[in-house]
């Protein structure tokens, strides 16, 4: 499924910098988690930014990941994102958890049976089934190495750390995000009330019933998720570049709801080229995702109830 | 002044409906990203903004977005639209209030991060808020930030918080600064005026050893000094706000100091078939190379780094300052996290139980004296009391108040405290980064500070001390160190002084338990009965007894086993030199012990007789009962 990754550019040293800076915050971050929270899980939403994460947690444990990986299937994922993340989990030997809000599935609450609108559709498979998966409530299903199928994992603790992919240049309310944020125990988001970060020091100390969401991606931009792609040739899904028919995925979401846009760009290299001068230079990431215009704050109200 | 609207940097035609995205009406693309060219650049800057509430920071940032051509497509328009819409005058602040509660309120309320570039390199800024409550935010941005820009008004000069702002850039160790005399219109443009600001501030932020790269008279509304000279000002000639910027230098990392990395953790993952032991951490300061002989404090351990480790690339052979780095030993010596690592031929860090500090207060609820708090320093945590408040001062007027007991939200006190155990840290003025800590109060970090100076533990127990007593409370006294440190004689000492007025006493050795814990030939046997007599200690204790135990406990693990079973337990190290425990006939034991990390007390029984040990064990139970 990965597609061809170019050969590494002969970037400048200062680029380099500006990537390695990134890099060895990132990696520091994920250490934290990681010497703090004994119950602590990555969500891996199989994008280009949650790889790179699951990419730098290879690099901050020498080549392993020691945490469950937690991807939440709406069951409305492009086909190509599922096989992808099966791929690299038996290649890369990950822990890979999903998870499902299965009541709304079998009671047909969501957008494309036609019976919610999008955001309740969004809230339903996305928001409460992450919530249910991380709390324990909901069914876990595990990928089982040996049996090279998924199980139901036995393991119902409530996560108190959860890695997320999240960056301050996707939208307004995400630049307000701290790399360690803490949430209340119904994943709510106080942003007038945030803990201080400062020094290498951050909110590692949590109160019962509640969990921290750890950011280490927070200053990395879209431009800069695709430098590193293509310096450290890590495999992404091919639904990013242009199949031929002259358009590809800009984010990727549920079938449904993301659009692919309108470009020529094959491989990572055309990517870097195209976001840096080209037709997408001025034009935000998102704009494929129908969700967040339905919501006048973007994705500000999906967040504040435990949205990533 | 320049136009306001209208100009052709922010009126870029919107090319959505052609190429056929859906959804374009109503896209909202953010302001924060980076607009990127294939111009060489250096790493991105931080430059945290501050200043007093109103004095126009968020309208500043707004304006050098447009006029530096940042924005998205539509941007400008999409949020004139929405001014027109709700009968609202325009302003460039607007582009900054992302979040819908932010409109309501009317003012920032947190370091929000703007991406930025100019032909000469990319910044952040860290928009920091100039409300009195959320000070807490300032010091998030300013932390990161390599220089700052202070932000005044001119019609209202220099407020309370210009000169708190100031202090506390200097106190985080920003040393860069450019000061904005913003709204200079208000004061009809006059040079007079504005030579006047420039004088007294000047003289204020020399009293805090901070000199500023330029003062900037601007008008952020109008964009006059901001990316463009102002027509109106024409008596300035010193730089715009742009080129202030970029005249900012990169501080880059201290690579020169010596080397400081705080532990993170000791990686080993052997499940995954991978048997190196992988010390890992950031680098605070230096370098280190294959080769170089290690010191860990407060252990006191060293040896030799066998090899520098890395994923997807070639391992390096020296990592220096700003790096995450990994490294493997010469020889399998006991680290863990909360230690801190140096070279052996370099100068080393102080390790003390007692430090005066200076310190800023977040929290809501004061610092007061005689309470406990979490001090985080580096990877090392460690129980802390407030002993005593030297001085509380006034950020404002930076004039000293004395005789206070607690320091509330905002204020910077120097204070002494007492850590329960002991740990390393260089002092603020020899080694900025070592020297910073934060202070956690019921789950948040509520202030940070500096340690100034390590301070000498006053002795409050007589050393000779053989005739006193002590009322026990329920709990463990664990005694561990090598074969021969002395941990039964000490347990009966302190069992025959214990004091009638406390609780029951019980002596776990091997005398009492060895029956009934026979001692394990094997490593994994030896582990299992150190749990198992911890399990039993913790029953003792939950009936009210207070438990001495004195046996064999080599492996730091199984103590930290017995921590987490007891509600109360101290751990003593009994230690002595090799040649002092060879002539007790103590057979040489062939196990690895570990000493522990951090025990409530250590002692060493090569030096102190056993009056004088039980004496100081008496004094230190003494001061902590008193205290907690």
């Amino acid at each position: 499924m990965s597609t061809t990754i170019a050969a590494p550019a002969t970037s400048r040293a200062s680029r380099i910098d500006h990537l390695d800076q990134l890099e060895h915050r990132s990696v520091h971050l994920l250490r934290e988690a990681y010497a703090s929270f004994p119950q602590l899980a990555m969500l891996w939403s199989i994008g280009k930014d949650s790889t790179v994460l699951l990419w730098l947690a290879r690099k901050a444990f020498f080549g392993h990941v020691p945490m469950p990986l937690v991807h939440i299937d709406t069951s409305f994922k492009i086909p190509e994102m599922i096989q992808y993340r099966d791929r690299l989990a038996a290649e890369w030997r990950l822990t890979v958890i999903y998870g499902q809000n299965e009541d709304a599935l079998a009671a047909k609450q969501t957008f494309p049976d036609g019976n919610v609108d999008r955001l309740t559709c969004c809230g339903n498979l996305k928001t409460e089934a992450l919530r249910r998966t991380l709390s324990g409530e909901g069914k876990r299903y595990r990928f089982d190495h040996t049996l090279g199928k998924y199980v139901v994992d036995t393991n119902r603790e409530p996560y108190t750390g959860v890695i997320v992919g999240a960056r301050a240049d996707e939208e307004g309310s995400r630049s307000k995000e701290r790399y360690f944020s803490p949430r209340s125990g119904e994943n709510n988001w106080n942003i007038a009330d945030q803990p201080p970060e400062f020094w290498n020091q951050y909110a590692t100390e949590f109160a019962p019933g509640t969990h921290v969401r750890i950011h280490p991606l927070l200053d990395w931009t879209e431009l800069d998720i695709w430098e590193y792609i293509e310096r450290e040739r890590i495999p992404t899904v091919s639904l990013y570049y242009d199949q031929g028919k002259g358009e590809r995925y800009r984010s990727l979401g549920c079938w449904p709801c993301t659009k692919s846009v309108v470009s020529d760009a094959k491989d990572v290299q055309e990517i870097i080229v195209e976001l840096k001068s080209g037709r997408y230079a001025n034009i935000a990431e998102r704009s494929g995702r129908a969700q967040d215009k339905d919501d006048g704050g973007g994705l500000e109200s999906l967040r504040r109830e435990g949205y990533m | 002044m320049s136009v306001v609207s209208g100009s052709a940097t922010t009126t870029r035609p919107r090319r959505l409906d052609e190429e056929g995205l859906p959804f374009d009406d109503d896209t909202t693309p953010n302001p924060f990203r980076a607009i990127a060219d294939p111009a060489e650049v250096e790493a991105r800057m931080g430059i945290v903004i501050v200043g007093h509430v109103d004095h126009g920071k968020s309208t500043i940032i707004g304006r050098l977005l447009a006029d530096t051509g940042t924005l998205p497509d539509g941007k400008l328009e999409q949020i004139k639209d929405l001014c027109a819409r709700t009968s609202k005058p325009f302003e460039y602040a607007f582009l900054l209030d992302a979040l819908k509660d932010e409109r309501a309120q009317g003012i920032t309320i947190d370091a929000a991060r703007v991406f930025f570039r100019t032909p000469k390199r990319r910044y952040l800024i860290l928009d920091a808020p100039g409300h009195v409550e959320f000070l807490k935010n300032m010091v998030t941005g300013a932390a990161r930030a390599e220089a700052a820009l202070l932000v005044l008004d001119a019609g209202e000069g220099i407020q309370e918080n210009t000169r708190r702002h100031a202090y506390l850039l200097s106190m985080l160790g920003v040393r860069q600064i450019a000061v904005v005399v913003n709204k200079m219109d208000l004061v009809g443009c006059r040079q007079e005026a504005f030579d006047a600001f420039a004088r007294d501030l000047g003289a204020f932020l020399a009293t805090i050893d901070m000199t500023p790269a330029a003062i900037i008279p601007v008008i952020g509304r109008e964009g006059d000094n901001l990316a463009m000279r102002s027509a109106t000002m024409s008596w300035y000639t010193g730089p715009t706000l742009l080129e202030a910027l970029d005249a900012f230098r990169s501080q880059g990392e201290a690579v020169d100091g010596p080397f400081r990395m705080p532990v993170q953790a000791v990686f080993k993952f052997t499940n995954d078939g991978d048997d190196r032991r992988i010390v890992a951490g950031t680098i605070d300061s230096g370098r280190v190379r294959v080769g170089d002989e290690v010191v860990f404090h407060p252990s006191g351990k060293r040896t030799r780094v066998k090899s520098l480790e890395a994923f997807n690339r070639v391992a390096p052979s020296v990592a220096g300052a700003g790096e995450s780095a990994g490294f493997t030993l010469a020889q399998q010596i006991y680290v863990t996290r909360g230690e801190l690592a140096t070279l052996a031929h370099e100068p080393q860090p102080v390790t003390a139980t007692r430090i005066r500090a200076s310190i800023f207060w977040l929290g809501a609820r004061p610092l007061e004296v005689g309470r406990s708090y979490t001090l985080k320093l580096g990877t090392a945590r460690v129980s802390v009391h407030l002993e005593h408040i030297e001085r509380v001062l006034d950020a404002s007027t930076l004039e000293s108040v004395t005789d206070r007991v607690a320091v509330v939200r905002n204020e910077v006190a120097d204070c002494v405290l007492k850590l329960r155990h002991p740990i390393a840290f260089d002092r603020a003025a020899e080694l900025a980064a070592t020297s910073r800590f934060v202070l956690v109060d019921n789950y948040s970090i509520s202030g940070g500070g500096v340690v100034r100076e390590a301070l000498r533990v006053e002795a409050h127990a007589s050393r000779s001390g053989s005739g006193a007593t002590v009322a026990l409370r329920p709990g463990v006294l664990w005694l561990t160190g090598e074969r021969g440190a002395g941990k039964s004689a000490l347990a009966r000492w302190l069992a025959d002084r214990a004091d009638r007025s406390g609780a029951r006493v019980e002596v776990l050795d091997d005398d009492t338990v060895g029956a009934l814990f026979p001692v394990g030939a094997s490593r994994t046997e030896q582990d299992l009965r150190v749990r198992r007599l911890a399990w039993f200690a913790s029953r003792l204790e939950a009936h009210g007894a207070a438990v001495i135990v004195a046996v064999d406990s080599p492996e730091d693990d199984a103590r930290r086993y017995a921590r987490s079973v007891s509600s109360e337990l101290v751990e003593i190290h009994l230690h002595a030199a090799p040649e002092v425990l060879a002539t007790r006939g103590a057979a040489r034991d062939v196990i690895d012990y570990e000493a522990p990390l951090q025990p409530e007390l250590r002692l060493d029984t090569g030096r102190l007789s056993l009056d004088e040990a039980g004496a100081e064990v008496i004094a230190w139970l003494q001061e902590w009962s008193s205290q907690s």
